[in-house]
């Protein structure tokens, strides 16, 4: 059977229903996907049917998933964050900056922090041997970046501006133009692994997984803002992302919460 | 949206999750990212094991973090698991002296990881173990589990999550050892036998 967009289209809408019922009814918002979301078919057999055992760390300050590895200046070189200078030549198509800052749930900045991106080149090709989409390979990019956030929390990539892709969840499937965001927070438990995507893609209702944050204003917290103020003059053209970390910490102990 | 007004703390709302997807192997993989253990340390153990999905196929595209305390339940706050080379951008590798406590390893065409740590010290009320998250395509959201070493049972009785847990489940938490201080330690996503996960609030 095949598996059309409007299928999807389909169940995606069904979820979502689903969901804003839940949320009339007096259940949560939900910030983060389900992992059971069936209109992106890779989750269907990789979710847990159990629920999750739930850890009160206020019972132990002492857990080790209350405190986070740490990464330091070994563990970046200084153009780690600059992903168009990491072959000899320039890369193919239109510099970003992209820049904001990583926060935990208070607000307080993420200081010294490992955050690590990867993507797509320009023609929405990635550079690794199992992608089949036959878009070129740029041979001065390899998609992939990563920096520590400083004293205020931010953080700054220089990159190339990602194409949308093809995908085989469905026929005719094409995920919106996205760069994969992984972050660490002062706590193991703060762990976030994410894409950002860009403002007013044509995509976002086709692609389950951007779809699979069924809250809306939980989705739009993944689309980065076009900041005139962070384009480079002559050189590119700047994108706003604020990341905030959830999960407890360490802190939220100390505070009596 | 996307910025943050830190002087209202209602408009501070978490970034939601997504997958990894299958196209992470460049960016967060690293060579040696396994070898946790300093060189020749006396309190090495190597953990093993696969990563099934709810068909108890093994995946192939999967990657696990480590984390844990150190033998005497130190956390370590060394950084250096990822140490780079600035002078061609490659890795150097850990230095092979001091321990980060930290890994991350990707499972093979098998399905299978492995790793060599030190074996972690107790903290706090809890028998020692080792703190893993799971990430995969296909898994919107990472998964929390533990490892937890065979051997004292007292210390297992006693451990606040394992003593609120059927006999069944606890034992997906508890690795079997293989002797030559070798632990296998299976993470089923899905179905029989399917691992504990965590939620911590």
């Amino acid at each position: 059977m095949t598996l059309t967009q409007q299928d999807i289209d389909q169940e995606i809408a069904a979820e979502h229903a689903a969901y804003e019922k839940r949320v009339a009814d007096g259940a949560p918002v939900e910030h983060h996907p389900r992992r059971d979301y069936a209109p992106y078919r890779s989750s269907v057999l990789r979710h847990p049917k159990q629920p999750p055992v739930a850890i009160d760390v206020s019972q132990d300050p002492e857990l080790v998933e209350l405190r986070s590895p740490a990464f330091g200046d070994r563990d970046i070189t200084e153009i780690d964050n600059d992903l168009t200078r990491h072959h000899r030549g320039e890369p193919i198509g239109e510099r970003i900056t992209v820049s904001g800052r990583l926060l935990d749930r208070d607000g307080r900045p993420v200081r010294g922090q490992l955050i690590e991106i990867w993507q797509a080149n320009s023609a929405g090709r990635y550079a690794h041997q199992r992608e089949q989409h036959d878009a070129p390979l740029d041979p001065n990019f390899t998609g992939v970046g990563r920096t520590i956030s400083d004293a205020d929390g931010s953080y700054r990539f220089t990159t190339i501006q990602p194409g949308p892709y093809p995908w085989r969840n469905h026929v005719n499937a094409w995920r919106p133009a996205h760069i994969h965001f992984s972050m660490f927070g002062t706590a193991f438990t703060q762990r976030l692994v994410t894409q950002m995507y860009f403002p007013s893609d044509p995509l976002f209702p086709y692609d389950p997984i951007i779809q699979s944050v069924t809250d809306d204003a939980a989705r739009q917290r993944l689309v980065a803002t076009y900041d005139h103020s962070l384009s480079v003059p002559e050189f590119s053209m700047g994108y706003h992302w604020d990341i905030v970390l959830d999960g407890p910490n360490a802190t939220w102990i100390e505070e009596g919460r | 949206m996307t910025k943050i007004d830190t002087s209202r703390p209602d408009s501070v709302l978490p970034t939601p999750s997504h997958t990894v997807g299958p196209f992470y192997g460049y960016a967060l993989p690293f060579p040696g990212g396994g070898d946790i253990a300093p060189v020749g340390h006396p309190d090495t153990i190597t953990l093993q094991g696969y990563v099934h999905d709810g068909e108890g196929t093994p995946l192939p595209d999967a990657f696990v973090e480590l984390w844990g305390a150190d033998p005497d339940g130190n956390v370590p706050d060394t950084d250096g698991s990822i140490r780079r080379d600035p002078a061609t951008g490659g890795y150097l590798g850990r230095n092979g002296v001091e321990f980060t406590g930290w890994g991350r390893i990707q499972t093979d065409a098998d399905g299978h990881w492995y790793a060599r740590t030190l074996r972690p010290g107790a903290r706090g009320h809890s028998a020692p173990y080792i703190s893993v998250c799971v990430f995969a395509r296909g898994l919107l959201v990472h998964l929390f589990t533990r490892i937890y070493l065979p051997g004292d049972e007292a210390a297992l009785a006693a451990d606040p999550l394992l003593s609120r847990l059927p006999d069944e489940r606890r034992d997906t938490l508890i690795a079997t050892d293989q002797g030559n201080g070798t632990y296998r330690f299976d993470i089923r996503l899905q179905g029989e036998g399917e691992t504990v996960f965590l939620e911590f609030q």
